[in-house]
């Protein structure tokens, strides 16, 4: 069973999970919608989130299958305050594309 | 069987996640944010996980994708779009990506051994709905509790930042 290229093991999940991750810090850096900059803040939640579940499944403790839960609140929390934030700031600037909001640079 | 279902869902989920960063189109970045959770919910499954696969569909797949695309379609930001999108990176943050990119496949090539047992060794301890429910309210009770009030600062928080205290609050909340 193990002997395809990409075995079901720990360590691939954390991978799979450490490419999420970079994926969506790639994502930050590049992208200048706030949106999309927010969405990939999500997509790194996610994936710290299936390191956790992983490293549980694998050591046989439940610490980190609880603690997602925790994150998943937070996260929940976290869009609605951001999302109620661009939507403040797209009434004040007109815009969401974070290199028209630099009224700190000035 | 097993090894199948994981190899296509990690890629899956991987593609998914590609997309939200490409996608030009911010509804179609968010459709890929859905299918992207979607894969994340079925490697929990794999993981014997069921109810945070369960929950990160309703959570996120459900409530989060939802509310981003109301935003996306309420500031309708297709037609405020810029059109060069990614033509205008600088330096920086090519070079930071590719640095860390590499530093991360490098490190992983040469560190990433975990050594662990397989997962048929292990009891999957995530599966039974009673240790969850009762490691929230003996060991994490504190949290839980504090997660209560944060949600309620949280809403507060939304409601006074999306009235307007100007005379006429025509479409806040």
């Amino acid at each position: 069973m193990n002997s395809l290229i990409f075995p079901e093991t720990l360590n691939a999940y954390v991978g799979l999970s450490a490419v999420l991750f970079a994926i969506g810090f790639l994502g930050v850096l590049v992208r200048r919608n706030t949106l999309v900059i927010y969405m990939c803040l999500e997509l790194m939640l996610v994936a710290s989130t299936l390191a956790f579940v992983a490293f549980s499944r694998f050591n046989g403790t439940m610490d980190g299958n609880v603690f997602v839960f925790f994150i998943l609140t937070v996260a929940a929390a976290e869009v609605a305050v951001g999302l109620a934030i661009i939507v403040a700031l797209f009434r004040l600037r007109q815009t969401v594309q974070v290199d028209r909001l630099d009224a700190l640079k000035h | 069987m097993g090894q199948f279902l994981f190899i296509f869902f990690a890629c899956f989920t991987v593609f998914c996640a590609a997309g939200v960063v490409i996608c030009k189109n911010t509804v179609n970045a968010a459709m890929c944010l859905l299918l992207c959770l979607v894969g994340v919910a079925a490697l929990f499954v794999r993981l014997d996980t069921f109810l945070l696969a369960f929950l990160l569909l309703m959570v996120y797949a459900g409530a989060v994708v939802a509310l981003f695309l109301f935003i996306v379609m309420l500031l309708d930001v297709r037609g405020l779009q810029a059109p060069q999108a990614s033509r205008t990176l600088t330096l920086a943050p090519r070079v930071a990506a590719v640095a860390l990119i590499g530093a991360g496949i490098v490190s992983f090539a040469l560190k990433g051994r975990l050594a662990a047992p397989a997962a048929s060794a292990v009891p999957a301890v995530g599966a039974s709905l009673k240790l969850y429910a009762y490691l929230l309210f003996t060991t994490y009770l504190l949290p839980v509790e504090m997660l209560g009030f944060l949600l309620l600062i949280a809403m507060l928080g939304v409601i006074v930042l999306s009235k307007r205290d100007g005379e006429h609050s025509g479409y806040g909340g």
